[in-house]
């Protein structure tokens, strides 16, 4: 356990010393460079992120973790292209998306970015079906291609008999899945969840953690994860503690819990049963 | 994004709230039914003037001689004896838009048939009269060229003189007495109704105008105090009127600065004033049912800015997955639109069949135009996209961040 804390401080201070000097890494899919971000309202001023500097590279599964009010949200936002830097760079993928358009990063959104969030984002009395389409819409697909992905996207996290439902006849834990299938019908370059375990009982949520380090390891699809449950993040392979807009620690987890596993060993019956044997 | 994308967005949207879709469609539907049918009601009215203008004629002009003066006292038009035939063929022949000219010799007289009599306006006119003024003769025939000639002691009796004179008889080929003097009936005009004025048109004898001038009148006045004629178009009644003016002046040698010995009264004066009249009504009842359709456009508003306020959620799910903001202000701006263009639809049919009961059961004629439809229709739209834009607006100016947090 020391070792580890150790590992994590050099990680960081390394992070701290190459402050503003890092240069643009093709091989990182994600580089923030620097990032503040400071909101105003009034004449208060929130400093949100004060100089954040992160790099993750293609395949990684971050977990950012914090508590509330540390700016793990607004550095999420920030990732997933709705926010702007007030200072500082973010390259994704090299391209530097601060100096972006609204509507420029609304196509990045698009093209490059996968959100799965921890309220059911899902258009209410709209099917599956419908709600997975939703970013292809955008994308300009046609309706044929629209339909073709939507049902393998679906497929993909184990609701092709739920294309229909509309989110109210579903479960929590099937109405999460059909956001990773929005999420990921797309292909997005990386993958945002922002508490996506929040609603969820434990079976629900080792399911989706299930999915995700499957099309981790599978599609080396990066994937962030904002979470503030320790046990949730373990699941990722480095962990990144943010704290007062900076980032505190940044290590790899030696050897993530494999959802799988923790599920097969889980009794199929109740949710009680379940809880128990975490 | 095309645009049977943003057509479908937009339908299953409004689907998705159909009780408030319908309640927000009502007030374009009552605004547009109600265009239509008070401007159906004000054009069929618009229309009835017209056609009892037509039937005066709006192509007729009037020539009258002028006053004469018998120590500084004026004797009033047509007293002057200054109109001759020769001025009346002159103005036949010279100008390019007269169609049809006759004379006009006003007398009255008792008509006696057997122990009937009527007492009647006559009028002496030539045979291009019932030309003139658009009037079909119902039984028998009008008097020729040779009669007017001749002096012939012939007559066409209006509907009500015959009816008054001839209760239960065929008038045609009776012979009737004006001023002791035989007259043979030729025929019978058919009924033209009351005149703008609340006139009977139909109580008149009409008689070659030699006949009035030499029989009737007792003595060889052969001159004419008035004369009409029809111009080929109601449009072309000021050029007539223009072109009269000029040849009688030069005619009767009136040298510039001097009055005119003539007066030219066309009766397209009254026309329009009529059909300003009738246009002004369908203006006022159009801009009042206007009115409904602002409101209704208002309440489209209204229902938008809720809808926009209640889907922040959706808003910020939709630019979360890559929406521009163009692309939900066109989201939304198509929902009202199609809002509107349906209740407009609606409307249309709705004022329209509301403006046939009216006619049916109400006898009043009404007109739906097409141009009623077509306007009220893109009114309807322009509502639509007008008091869309504002929502449309906001709902695109919307922050991700802070429409996918909101609760």
């Amino acid at each position: 356990m020391a070792e580890a804390t150790q590992q994590e401080r050099r990680r960081t201070e390394q992070h701290d010393s190459g402050l503003g000097l890092v240069s643009p890494d093709q091989s990182d899919v994600i580089r923030l460079e620097q990032v503040h971000r400071i909101y105003r309202s009034g004449d208060v001023e929130v400093h949100a992120l004060r100089g954040v500097s992160l790099a993750i590279g293609r395949g990684e599964f971050v977990a950012i973790m914090g508590p509330s009010g540390s700016g793990k949200t607004t550095l999420m936002n920030m990732i997933g292209c709705l926010d702007r830097p007030t200072r500082g760079h973010y390259f994704l993928e090299g391209m530097d998306v601060s100096q972006f358009s609204g509507n420029e990063l609304a196509d990045v959104r698009n093209r490059k970015i996968g959100f799965v969030f921890q309220a059911m984002n899902l258009l209410p009395r709209t099917s599956s079906l419908e709600n997975v389409e939703l970013p292809l819409l955008y994308a300009g697909a046609s309706p044929r291609e629209q339909l073709r992905r939507a049902r393998e996207a679906l497929a993909s996290v184990g609701l092709s008999d739920k294309e229909r439902s509309v989110p109210s006849q579903l479960s929590g834990g099937q109405q999460q899945r059909v956001a990773i299938a929005r999420a990921l019908v797309n292909r997005p370059s990386i993958f945002i969840a922002d508490e996506p375990t929040g609603n969820l009982d434990s079976r629900s949520s080792l399911e989706v953690m299930e999915i995700f380090q499957r099309l981790n390891r599978e599609q080396k699809l990066t994937l962030v994860l904002v979470t503030h449950e320790a046990d949730i993040a373990s699941h990722a392979t480095r962990i990144v503690t943010v704290r007062d807009g900076r980032i505190r620690q940044d290590a790899p987890v030696a050897s993530p819990r494999s959802a799988r596993e923790t599920l097969d060993q889980m009794p199929p019956a109740s949710d009680e049963a379940a809880e128990e044997a975490l | 994004m095309k645009l049977w994308a943003i057509l479908k967005v937009a339908l299953r949207a409004l689907s998705r709230n159909k009780m408030r879709s319908l309640l927000t469609m009502l007030g374009i539907v009552i605004g547009v039914g109600a265009v239509i049918t008070m401007v159906s009601i004000g054009q069929g009215a618009q229309n009835l003037v017209e056609e009892q203008i037509q039937s005066m004629g709006t192509n007729i002009l009037q020539v009258w001689a002028g006053s004469r003066r018998f120590g500084g006292i004026q004797m009033g038009a047509g007293t002057s004896g200054t109109l001759t035939e020769e001025d009346i063929l002159a103005i036949e022949r010279e100008s390019s838009v007269v169609q049809a000219v006759t004379p006009i010799i006003r007398s009255q007289g008792q008509m006696v048939f057997g122990n009937q009599n009527w007492f009647t306006q006559i009028q002496g006119v030539n045979d291009k009269y019932l030309k003139i003024r658009a009037w079909p003769i119902q039984d028998g025939e009008f008097f020729t060229e040779g009669d007017i000639q001749a002096a012939a002691r012939v007559v066409v009796l209006g509907k009500t003189v015959a009816d008054n004179l001839f209760p239960g008889i065929d008038p045609v080929g009776q012979i009737l007495r004006v001023r002791d003097l035989p007259f043979r009936v030729v025929g019978v005009l058919s009924s033209k109704g009351q005149s703008m004025m609340g006139q009977d048109q139909d109580d008149i004898t009409l008689m070659p105008y030699t006949t009035v001038q030499k029989k009737v009148r007792g003595r060889a006045n052969l001159s004419i105090e008035n004369a009409m004629l029809s111009t080929v178009s109601p449009a072309a009644s000021y050029v007539a009127e223009k072109q009269i003016s000029e040849i009688l002046r030069q005619r009767h040698r009136i040298r510039q600065g001097e009055p005119d010995d003539f007066t030219v009264r066309n009766l397209s004066d009254i026309a329009e004033t009529a059909q300003q009249t009738t246009t002004i009504m369908t203006l006022l009842l159009g801009s009042i049912a206007a009115i409904s359709l602002l409101v209704g456009g208002i309440g489209i508003m209204n229902i938008m800015l809720v809808s926009v306020t209640e889907r922040t959620r959706e808003i910020g799910i939709r630019m979360a997955v890559g929406a521009r903001s163009g692309q939900i202000r066109l989201q939304f701006l198509t929902e009202s639109l199609v809002l509107s263009l349906i209740g407009g639809l609606i409307g249309v049919l709705l004022g329209a069949g509301l403006a046939i009961v009216i006619s049916r059961f109400f006898s009043w004629p009404t007109l739906v135009s097409s141009l009623s439809v077509l306007v009220s229709f893109a009114f309807a739209a322009a509502v639509g996209i007008f008091f869309g834009y504002y929502p449309a607006h906001k709902a695109a100016s919307l922050d991700p961040i802070e429409a996918l947090r909101y609760e």
